[in-house]
């Protein structure tokens, strides 16, 4: 590399935040787009070409509107929460390798620091709802709580269950072990794998507090759950936070199980593959939310501790028999 | 499925839903006392949009009073434009000619599709479903545009007159109905493989929000809500009126009582709706569509006349006093609503709060009517 | 079905009730109460399965009540009105209030009963019958906002429809706005 390491930290970082920026911003639009044409319609198209440009818009418009910070809020909780939200998110950037050599730090623990820095993000949901002293914010903020704290558990199996595969933590390195075409992808590794990786995705979607487990924000029980009292940016950070954490999600999701930038047929360069994953997997997201209706508090907690749990538990088990047995049976036959 | 009197020794807050919320389909506010999600107690506040028709009623004549119907239900306008004449033909003795009666459920009919359809999509907008609301709204549209030809409004209809109608159909108007039916029909599959077989849906609302038939009953609901009791009544069939004994429909009933009952109530009336209106068109005869002998100041003879419809959401109920000259002595407006939504204090007890605003939904509520 | 109907009412009501033309009033049976029978009759249609549509009041400030005694079954064609009811009034006119509760029944033949219930205008008071029919809580709620008759024994007489601190009843003829 030409930067000295220091240097070259400070330059990706820089162009995380850029990348962040520039995705809350167009993928709202692509999200309006997405839901413009599931729903019949074409979505923004007045701003600029196909409305590329209403994300400016939009930007310019939050950024102009005043932070209005209402009486009788915790005021620096209230201040502090979007960035408990938003700042986590761009951490979790540092570890994600792009292509092979386009990760801003390739750190042996990625994979756990990523889920370290995901949890901090529901401090972000929780402070936020308390401290707007808005009885709508609140109960969002617990229903964001219980439901965060219930699918990090299969999440967390789940990867558990991919580390004994791939031993080890490293992102850069599991990618790297998929590589040789599809068949390698870690999704393909044995036969367990496909519902694990379903299960990493709804997982995913409830972290993030998407439809149809939006509960946190459900907007027409909770007005918009947690982030109520918020304006202008204040909003708009939340909101950054959000798509930043979809993209962490999904990127997590590819890495792990859909070979990360590894490219099936040996053209373009591995970033592009790499992203080219990523929002496929963003866009089936969107297609979830624009489809179906929204579960409640009850029917969500009970896919986890029902379904889902048992469920990752038992794969869990399976594989460490798969990884331990197997070579015995194999080995005496 | 919770201990209510334990419930009500532990700390509880009051929950100010409304009178601006976006469960609220317009003003209404509801005033929660909540234990954590638990929904304690309920209380609806009405009147955010109370304008008083009933005076209105007593300072205008008869003929004028017309418009002021199509702004108690605007969803569902022509049913309350269809009470009103009704009832003043009835104390007048006035005959309606045949093709008038026959257009009149034509286009009620036509509405109570545009009703339900907007009810299905902003029922499930409510339960978090966004898209099959842009799917209603253009189904909706065909309708509005038909009933635009011939009424000439989209929302606040004011088409019916005391002997007839403001104006005949076309042939264009009877193409356009065939069309959108035929539209609506195929387009109905698509709604229920959407939404009615989903599996968040189904959750979401079966065993959610059950009322006894005894208890439609002590509160006075009507309609939908009703009929998703268990209860076979239809103002429409136990007491005909216009052309409806002429026609074969069924009054869908569903006995299970829960939100889920009231959604497939309302969507199984959206076929029959089609089925009455295909109907309506065949046997259109041809004809005058107003009653010749129609005096120009109407003056009851003195008097109370009652008259109920079966409205988008239920009976839809006028009561008029006259005292023989040409303005109403005075006019009661019974709205279904009203007492559909009298129930939900008691019917939310007890409920999670996604749940009650599931079972308000069903409640299909519109809320100037309610206050009127 | 009617007639039983009418055999039970006959024991609670003084005035003879009265069968109308359906066809021409909309409802079947005309049944007027004095206000201590209001519950009674609630009771009664309650017991037989018939539901509370409606409450709702008529002022008649200056009129003698319309009524349909006698004279209306015998005249339908014709005028109708009020000219009987003077008789079996008596005396000075006094100013009344009324309160009509419509029922209907949702099984069986198709009956509605409109039982009225007469008051002095000076001093509308009656009982409620929301203990009975929780649905008539709001109507009895409505008729008060509006013509300001009293429910005793309702739980809750405060403004429904109107402003929370309305203390006028747009709804008397007296009412100027």
């Amino acid at each position: 590399m030409i930067l000295s390491e220091p240097w070259r930290l400070l330059v990706f970082v820089a162009g995380i935040i850029a990348f962040i920026a520039l995705n809350a911003a167009y993928l709202v639009w692509l999200e309006r787009k997405v839901a413009g044409h599931i729903q019949r319609r074409i979505g923004p198209k007045e701003v600029g070409p196909f409305g590329l440009l209403q994300p400016l818009a939009d930007g310019i418009k939050l950024m102009s509107k005043q932070l209005l910070v209402p009486k009788g809020v915790d005021p620096l909780l209230f201040k502090v929460a979007p960035l408990l939200v938003l700042v986590p998110a761009v951490m979790s950037f540092v570890t994600i390798p792009f292509s092979e050599k386009l990760v801003a730090r390739n750190i042996d623990i990625g994979l756990l620091m990523i889920f370290a820095f995901a949890s901090v993000n529901v401090m972000g949901l929780l402070l936020g709802g308390w401290g707007s002293n808005n009885k709508y914010a609140v109960i969002s903020a617990a229903r964001a709580v219980s439901q965060n704290v219930a699918y990090e558990i299969p999440m967390l199996i789940t990867v558990v269950t991919m580390i004994m595969l791939t031993h080890t933590m490293n992102l850069n390195e599991i990618v790297i072990q998929q590589a040789g075409g599809v068949w390698n992808w870690h999704i393909f590794a044995n036969p367990l794998m496909p519902i694990a990786f379903l299960i990493f995705f709804i997982c995913s979607l409830a972290e993030t507090n998407r439809a149809p487990f939006d509960l946190g924000e459900a907007e027409s029980e909770l007005i918009a759950g947690f982030h109520t009292e918020y304006s202008g940016m204040g909003f708009g950070v939340f909101f950054m936070g959000e798509y930043a954490n979809i993209i962490i999600g999904c990127g997590l999701a590819t890495i792990l199980f859909l070979g990360g930038w590894q490219c099936p047929f040996g053209i373009l360069p591995g970033w592009w593959w790499f992203l080219a994953k990523v929002y496929f997997l963003i866009f089936c997201v969107m297609w979830i939310r624009w489809t179906y209706p929204r579960t409640t508090l009850w029917g969500l907690l009970n896919l986890s501790w029902k379904i889902l749990i048992p469920f990752s538990l038992l794969i869990l088990l399976l594989t460490g028999a798969m990884i331990k047995v197997w070579p015995l049976i194999t080995g005496a036959s | 499925m919770n201990d209510l009197a334990r419930s009500q020794n532990q700390e509880t807050f009051v929950l100010n839903l409304g009178p601006q919320h976006p469960a609220t389909h317009g003003v209404l506010r509801v005033k929660l006392t909540m234990d954590g999600e638990y929904v304690v107690h309920a209380e609806p506040v009405l009147g955010y949009v109370h304008r008083m028709h009933e005076k209105m009623g007593e300072n205008r004549t008869w003929a004028q009073f017309m418009p002021n119907t199509a702004r108690l239900d605007y969803l569902g306008a022509l049913s309350y434009n269809h009470g009103y004449v009704k009832v003043v033909e009835q104390a007048m003795g006035i005959e309606v000619p045949e093709r008038a009666e026959y257009l009149r459920v034509i286009t009620v009919e036509l509405n109570r599709i545009a009703s339900h359809l907007l009810w299905y999509g902003a029922f499930v907008l409510d339960l978090g479903g966004f898209t099959p609301l842009l799917y209603a709204f253009d189904d909706r549209e065909h309708v509005l545009d038909l009933l635009e030809s011939v009424t000439g409004s989209r929302l606040t209809f004011c088409y019916f007159r005391f002997g007839g109608l403001y104006n005949d159909v076309d042939d264009n108007f009877v193409g356009g109905a065939r069309a959108f039916i035929k539209r609506l029909r195929r387009r109905l599959p698509d709604y229920h493989n959407l939404v009615t077989k989903n599996i968040i849906l189904i959750k979401r609302l079966k065993d959610v929000g059950v009322l006894s038939a005894e208890m439609c009953r002590k509160y006075g609901a009507t309609g939908p809500v009703l009929r998703g009791s268990g209860v076979d009544y239809d103002v429409r069939r136990n007491e005909p009126y216009s052309v409806y004994p002429e026609l074969d429909f069924e009054v869908p009933v569903y006995g299970e009582g829960d939100s889920m009952a009231r959604y497939m109530v309302r969507m199984d009336e959206i076929e029959q709706c089609m089925r009455i209106v295909e109907q309506a068109l065949d046997k259109l005869p041809e004809g005058p569509v107003v009653a010749e002998k129609v005096p120009k100041i109407l003056k009851p003879p003195p008097g109370d006349y009652y008259s109920a419809v079966e409205a988008a959401r239920g009976t839809f109920g006028i009561r008029i006093v006259s005292d023989g000259t040409n303005t109403p002595y005075r006019m009661k407006l019974r709205s279904p609503t009203f007492s559909n939504l009298s129930l939900f204090g008691e019917a939310s007890r007890g409920m999670l709060l996604p749940d009650a605003l599931a079972l308000m939904g069903s409640l299909d509520l519109v809320i100037p009517e309610i206050d009127r | 079905m009617l007639d039983e109907l009418k055999n039970e009412f006959a024991s609670l009501v003084p005035v003879p009730l009265i069968e109308t033309d359906y066809r021409f009033k909309g409802y079947h049976l005309d049944v007027e109460v004095g206000p201590d029978q209001v519950v009674a009759a609630a009771e009664l249609l309650d017991r037989r399965g018939f539901f509370l549509e409606a409450i709702t009041g008529v002022d008649w400030l200056g009129k003698a009540p319309l009524s349909n005694q006698p004279e209306v079954e015998a005249g339908e064609a014709g005028e109708g009105g009020g000219a009987g009811k003077a008789e079996a009034a008596t005396a000075p006119p006094t100013d009344k209030m009324e309160v009509v509760y419509d029922y209907n029944r949702t099984v069986g033949e198709l009956c509605r009963v409109a039982v009225r219930c007469r008051l002095d205008r000076a001093n509308p008071e009656l009982p409620t019958v929301s203990r009975l029919i929780p649905g008539a809580n709001w109507h009895e709620r409505e008729t008060h906002d509006f013509f300001g008759i009293i429910f005793s024994g309702h739980p809750d007489l405060s403004p429904l429809l109107l402003p929370e601190d309305a203390d006028f009843h747009p709804l008397r003829k007296d009412f100027k706005a």
